[in-house]
């Protein structure tokens, strides 16, 4: 029967109760709770988020895959911490842990470094978990270069592509020979290291330089180029990703026009240069840790469900 | 056939892989926050029945296998080639020991069938899931036995040998279960 929901009520009941202890978080910390546009007139560049669109009066509108670029704004017009639940939408295949309209708890910390933040995240989490009484402990912190070298015995910062082509190919059937370097990288994290890192939960930490994203570049103990980045997984499941925002107007205008080069190339559907945010980094943008932490995925994992169709009323089949 | 891209990919999807046609049994989209999407797939090769495991990246694609599941009735073998007919075209179809595999031993002339066309030709017979089949061979029933107790060998006219009941004769047809060879009753 599709007229009905595909989660249980309790499920429900349980979402409700998250959300009302991430609001009391936050109070307590005095970290504002704001709103921002789904509909905007740019979107994310990354050429692997497709962004849903909305056409009205000769103008097109897109459906935010994160609210990234409006929080950013709010943060350099002086507005302190912030954070929001709200949706976001990815043009991508529903599957047991994907539905292309999703929630996300997003939040900015200005003046704080990523360290900081990755403390509060676990802060939150396992408050969380304690109040649908899971007694997790905290999350061991791990650097990306650890994870492949416990897992494949090599250095992700310093293997060529050769080398990670190699290792695909003889571990994984396919063929990926069309794959970039960072492609290889993916496709070993998600095939082969992922599954060995720890089901209770860790922060990987100093991404390749190039999945910076968003974020800031710096360098790891030895000297390696690193993005100041983290993911948290829970589960075996990718949960919240948190940089260290990048803050440098040029460099945010360079990797924009990189994107939308790139996104040209492969012939996908063209993106505007969001020139609101680069004017925001123009202005003057505090050093500030975010985080974007999926709820949805928080929820199945404190719930034990197997798939994100357990915790959502409607998931797209159903909407 | 047509080409399918990765978001296209569904349960029970044919497609050509390596040159053999496959059915998908499993996808699972491994897609990270940040990143190359890509596709986990598990396919059952419908030639040999193994199944593979293969990673798309998510908007490549693969050709389509045309195959076409079609009931088709048992007519007779002639050494090399069972032959079946299609009862509303009468048209008929020869397949070959390969295609044939394990259904050889249960095929009854007249009996319907499952066939598996590839490209228009047999690629796989699936027996009907009960026959009904003569005993004629199996040692003397035994006078007094109950339907419990033990069993004995019974060679079917096709050629397979099943386990019956003591008290089943020569000359009794049975019907038998083709997915697990077992005896179910006497028809």
């Amino acid at each position: 029967m599709t007229w009905q929901p595909s989660a249980p009520i309790p499920h429900l009941t349980a979402r409700a109760k998250l959300n009302r202890l991430i609001r009391d978080f936050f109070a307590r910390r005095d970290v504002m709770e704001v709103e921002t546009p789904l509909l905007c007139s740019s979107t994310a560049t990354d050429p692997h988020l497709q962004s849903w669109t909305a056409e009205a009066d000769g103008r097109t509108y897109y459906l935010q895959t994160s609210p990234e670029f409006c929080m950013k704004r709010l943060l350099a017009a002086g507005c302190g911490p912030i954070y929001q639940i709200g949706k976001a939408f990815r043009r991508e295949e529903h599957s047991r842990w994907h539905n292309p309209e999703f929630t996300m708890l997003e939040w900015y910390r200005p003046d704080w470094q990523l360290n900081e933040l990755i403390a509060e995240v676990e802060a939150l989490v396992l408050n969380a978990a304690s109040a649908f009484g899971q007694n997790w402990s905290p999350f061991p912190r791990l650097t990306y270069q650890q994870a492949f070298e416990d897992t494949l015995g090599l250095n992700p910062h310093q293997a060529s592509a050769a080398t990670l082509l190699q290792l695909a190919n003889h571990r994984i059937n396919g063929d990926f020979s069309g794959l970039d370097r960072d492609g290889l990288l993916d496709l070993l994290t998600s095939h082969l290291v992922e599954p060995e890192l720890p089901k209770s939960g860790v922060f990987l930490t100093e991404f390749p330089a190039s999945k910076a994203s968003l974020a800031q570049t710096g360098s790891a103990a030895d000297g390696t180029p690193v993005a100041l980045r983290t993911e948290l997984y829970l589960g075996g499941l990718e949960i919240a990703n948190g940089y260290q925002e990048l803050v440098d107007a040029a460099e945010q205008s360079l990797r924009f026009k990189a994107d939308i080069q790139t996104r040209q190339t492969l012939q996908l559907a063209p993106v505007p240069y969001p020139s609101h945010l680069v004017s925001a980094l123009q202005h003057g943008f505090p050093e500030s840790a975010g985080v974007a932490l999926g709820l949805d995925r928080l929820l199945m994992v404190l719930l034990n469900c197997e798939q994100i169709q357990d915790i959502l009323g409607f998931p797209i089949d159903r909407a | 056939m047509a080409n399918y891209s990765t978001n296209e990919f569904r349960l029970g999807l044919k497609v050509m892989l390596d040159g053999d046609p496959c059915s998908i049994v499993e996808n699972e989209v491994v897609k990270p926050g940040k990143g190359q999407a890509f596709n986990r797939v598990k396919l059952r090769n419908l030639k040999t029945g193994k199944t593979w495991e293969r990673t798309f990246k998510s908007g490549d694609s693969v050709e389509g296998a045309d195959i076409m599941d079609v009931d088709l009735q048992y007519l007779y073998n002639d050494g090399e080639f069972w032959h079946f007919m299609d009862q509303q075209t009468f048209e008929q179809q020869a397949a070959d020991a390969n295609a044939v595999g394990d259904a050889a031993k249960w095929l009854k002339e007249e009996d319907v069938c499952i066939v598996t066309l590839w490209n228009g030709a047999p690629l796989a017979v699936n027996a009907p899931n009960f026959v009904e089949l003569e005993i004629i061979e199996t040692d003397p029933g035994l006078k007094g036995d109950t339907a419990n107790g033990g069993s004995k060998p019974a060679t079917l006219t096709t050629g397979a040998v099943v386990r019956v009941p003591l008290f089943v004769n020569q000359g009794d047809v049975i019907k038998v279960d083709t997915r697990t060879g077992e005896y179910v009753s006497r028809a």
